[in-house]
C-alpha cells in the first residue's frame, strides 16, 4: 500500500508513463505537482525547470517534447488560461504532452484553496480556433495515477496534448492505494520514422504519422501556420481544411482508446446522477441511501469529459430523469441536454461556494425529482 | 547560414527555433529542423528543446517586437539562466509583420504607425538589456556589416552560455516610409555611416555616441552553463538513488 496525495500520484503515473520533463509556474491547488516533479524527476534522469510564467512553461514542454522527451506541465485556472495559446499551437503542431489543470475556484485568482470545476469549457473550448481536445478527468487519487498514464498514452499515440482535468479535493487528498503493478501498466511510446524513407510529419494518408524528435537527423519544419504534410506554411483552402478534418478524425477514430464511463446502478434506475471527478463521491453515497431508502436511482460517471460520449449519454434518454451535479453554475449539463435532445429531463444540481457536495443534499435534490 | 557551414557545424546537430515575425519566418526557408513557433515564445520552447538535446546548436531567430515586447519576459529569464542558445535578433526597429507599428526598439520620436507623432516612449536598447539581464554574450552587427555580423554569430557560438547578437536590419516599407528613411539602399548606407566600433565608442564624447549605432562585442563574460549545470545534479541524485528509479 501506499498512501498517497492525489498530486504525488499524478507525478508517480508521469513517471511510470516514462515522462521525463516538467516545466511550470507554481499556482495552487497544483504546486505539489511541481515541487514533487523537481525531486523525483533527477534520480530518473528526468529535468525540471521552473519557467518565468505559465505560458513559458508549456512552450518549454512542448519544445522538450519536439526534443523526443515526454513532458507535461501542470497549473489551475489562472495559469491554464495563459496556456491556452501555445495549447492551440501544440494542438495544431501535433506535439505530444499532458497538461494536468487541478481546478481551483474562479472566475479570476477567486478562491485559491477552494475546489471547483469551473474548467470544463475552458478545457474544451479555451484555446482559439476548431480544434480537437482531449480531456481526461479522475476522481479519487488512485485513478489520478492510470489516467495521468493513460493521457500519456492517448498523448503519444494520437500526437495531441491531452489534458487532466483534476480539482483542488483530488489533487489534495490522501488514499490509501494498492502498490501499482508496473509490469501490468501499458506504456506507449510515439512512434518513429521509419530509417531511409521519405518522412511526411503531417502525411494525409493517415491519422498520425510518426514523430520524428529534433537530433535524430530528420531536418523538417513544425509550425502553428496551417501546414502541407512536409510541416510547410499553406495558404491553400482545401490543403487547410483537409489537415482540419484529420486532425479532428484521428481522435474520432480512436474513441474506443479514450476511458470510459463508471457506472453503478444504472440499469435499471429510474433517475441516474451523471457525475465527475470530486462530485462522484458524495454521488456514490447519495445512490446508496436512495436505494436504502426504496428509490430506484442510479449512478454514471464520466472518465472522459472531452470528446463527450454523446451515444453513450444518449442511451440514458430511456430513464425518467437525469440528475447533473456539478461544482459550478451548469457546464457538462448542457452536453447531457444535446445528447438526450429532450427525450427525458435533465436537472442541474449546483454549488459554486467553494463547499464539496454532502451526499444528504444531492438525496434532497432526488427526492425532489423522481 | 556562412557560420554553421564555416564552423563545420554537422547540419543534425543544429535546430532553428523561431518567433512570429517577418524574421521569425526565416525558419521555414532553412534546410534543418526548424521549429516556428508562437509570438514572443520562441525563447522558452528553445529552453525545453536545449535542456532535453544539450548536443544540438540551437539558434533562435526573433524580431525586435518579438523578442523584446512579447517576448521579454523569456528574454531575460532565458539571459539569467545562461542556456546554451544562440539568439539572434533581426532589429528592423519596427513590428514588420503587421504592418509597422511602434515596437519597443522604435527610437524615441520615430514614427510608426501606431505612433503617428512620433514614439513618445524610450526605446530598449537590447545591448543594455543584455547585460543587465546576465547573458554572457552580447553583440551588434548591421546588414551592412556582413562580415562582423558572421563573426559575431560565430563567436556567440563559441560561448557556452546564453549569446545575443543584435543584427540591425531595415525595413522600407514597414519603417522607411513612415520615416522618410529612403531607399532600402539608402538605409543600408545610413549603417555605413553612423556605425562605429564599440571600443572607439567608448572614447569619443556621450553625445557622438549618441548619433551613432555601436557595433561588435559590447559584453563577454564566462558563468557556468545552465543545463551542464543541472546535469551535474541528474548525475549526483542518480548515484544516491543507487541508478535505480
Ligand atoms: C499573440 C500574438 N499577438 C499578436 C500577433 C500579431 N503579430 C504578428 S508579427 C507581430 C510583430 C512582429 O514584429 P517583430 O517582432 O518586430 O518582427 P518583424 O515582423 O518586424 O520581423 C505581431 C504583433 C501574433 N501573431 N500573436
Amino acid at each position: 500500500m501506499k498512501l498517497w496525495q492525489g498530486n504525488e500520484a499524478c507525478v508517480e503515473g508521469a513517471i511510470a508513463a516514462g515522462a521525463r520533463f516538467y516545466a511550470g509556474y507554481p499556482i495552487t491547488p497544483s504546486t505539489e505537482i511541481a515541487e514533487i516533479a523537481s525531486r523525483r524527476l533527477p534520480p530518473q534522469g528526468g529535468k525540471f525547470i521552473q519557467m518565468e510564467d505559465e505560458i513559458g512553461g508549456i512552450a518549454a514542454m512542448i519544445g522538450a517534447s519536439v526534443g523526443g522527451a515526454k513532458a507535461f506541465t501542470a497549473t489551475s485556472g489562472p495559469g491554464f488560461s495563459l496556456m491556452q495559446e501555445n495549447l492551440g499551437y501544440a494542438a495544431m503542431a501535433e506535439i505530444p504532452c499532458v497538461l494536468v489543470n487541478v481546478q481551483r475556484m474562479g472566475p479570476s485568482t477567486g478562491v485559491a484553496t477552494a475546489p471547483a470545476q469551473g474548467d470544463v469549457m475552458q478545457a474544451r473550448w479555451g484555446t482559439h480556433g476548431d480544434h480537437p481536445a482531449i480531456v481526461l478527468c479522475p476522481s479519487s487519487v488512485e485513478e489520478v495515477y492510470y489516467l495521468t498514464i493513460e493521457a500519456f498514452n492517448l498523448s503519444e499515440m494520437l500526437r495531441q496534448p491531452v489534458i487532466l482535468l483534476m480539482d483542488e479535493v483530488v489533487g489534495h487528498m490522501r488514499e490509501n492505494i494498492a502498490e501499482p503493478d508496473r509490469t501490468k501498466i501499458r506504456v506507449i511510446d510515439r512512434s518513429k520514422p521509419e530509417p531511409d524513407q521519405l518522412y511526411l510529419p503531417y502525411a494525409e494518408d493517415s491519422d498520425v504519422s510518426p514523430f520524428a524528435p529534433f537530433g535524430e537527423g530528420y531536418a523538417y519544419n513544425i509550425t502553428g501556420l496551417a501546414h502541407d504534410e512536409k510541416g510547410f506554411p499553406t495558404n491553400d483552402g482545401e490543403v487547410v481544411r483537409r489537415l482540419l478534418d484529420r486532425l479532428h478524425q484521428k481522435i474520432e477514430n480512436n474513441l474506443s482508446e479514450l476511458p470510459g464511463i463508471e457506472e453503478a446502478e444504472a440499469a435499471d434506475a429510474d433517475l441516474v446522477i451523471l457525475c465527475y471527478g470530486c462530485t462522484a463521491r458524495p454521488a456514490r453515497e447519495a445512490v446508496r441511501l436512495a436505494r436504502d431508502s426504496g428509490l430506484s436511482v442510479g449512478y454514471v460517471r464520466l472518465r472522459t469529459l472531452w470528446p463527450f460520449p454523446y451515444e453513450r449519454i444518449a442511451a440514458l434518454a430511456d430513464k425518467k430523469s437525469i440528475l447533473v451535479p456539478e461544482m459550478n453554475m451548469g457546464q457538462i449539463i448542457g452536453e447531457v441536454e444535446r445528447a438526450v435532445k429532450g427525450k427525458t429531463e435533465v436537472v442541474g444540481l449546483w454549488r459554486y461556494d467553494g463547499e464539496l457536495f454532502n451526499p444528504e443534499e444531492i438525496l434532497k435534490k432526488i427526492r425532489e425529482v423522481i | 547560414m556562412r557560420t554553421i557551414e564555416k564552423m563545420q557545424i554537422p547540419a543534425e546537430n543544429v535546430a532553428i527555433v523561431s518567433g512570429i515575425g517577418c524574421s521569425s519566418r526565416a525558419a521555414g526557408y532553412l534546410n534543418f529542423q526548424t521549429l516556428h513557433t508562437t509570438h514572443g515564445r520562441a525563447l522558452a520552447f528553445a529552453t525545453g528543446l536545449k535542456m532535453v538535446r544539450p548536443e544540438l546548436t540551437i539558434f533562435v531567430l526573433m524580431g525586435d517586437g518579438d523578442s523584446t515586447a512579447i517576448g521579454g519576459n523569456h528574454f531575460i529569464h532565458t539571459a539569467r539562466r545562461n542556456i546554451d542558445v544562440n539568439a539572434i535578433i533581426f532589429n528592423n526597429q519596427i513590428y514588420g509583420m503587421t504592418g509597422g507599428q511602434a515596437s519597443p526598439l522604435t527610437p524615441q520620436g520615430k514614427k510608426g504607425s501606431t505612433a503617428p507623432f512620433g514614439c513618445t516612449e524610450r526605446n530598449f536598447d537590447i545591448m543594455k538589456l543584455a547585460m543587465g539581464a546576465g547573458a554572457t554574450f552580447a553583440a551588434r552587427s548591421t546588414t551592412y556589416h556582413l562580415k562582423l555580423l558572421d563573426k559575431m554569430i560565430e563567436e556567440g557560438v563559441n560561448n557556452k552560455g546564453f549569446s545575443i547578437v543584435e543584427a540591425m536590419t531595415y525595413c522600407p516599407t514597414g519603417f522607411g516610409r513612415q520615416n522618410k528613411s529612403g531607399s532600402a539602399a539608402a538605409m543600408l548606407n545610413w549603417y555605413k555611416d553612423h556605425a562605429v566600433p564599440v571600443e572607439k565608442a567608448a572614447v569619443s564624447d556621450a553625445k557622438t555616441v549618441k548619433e551613432r549605432i555601436t557595433i561588435g562585442i559590447h559584453h563577454q563574460e564566462q558563468e557556468a552553463e545552465f543545463v551542464s549545470e543541472y546535469e551535474k545534479i541528474i548525475e549526483s541524485q542518480r548515484q544516491k538513488s543507487g541508478g535505480s528509479s
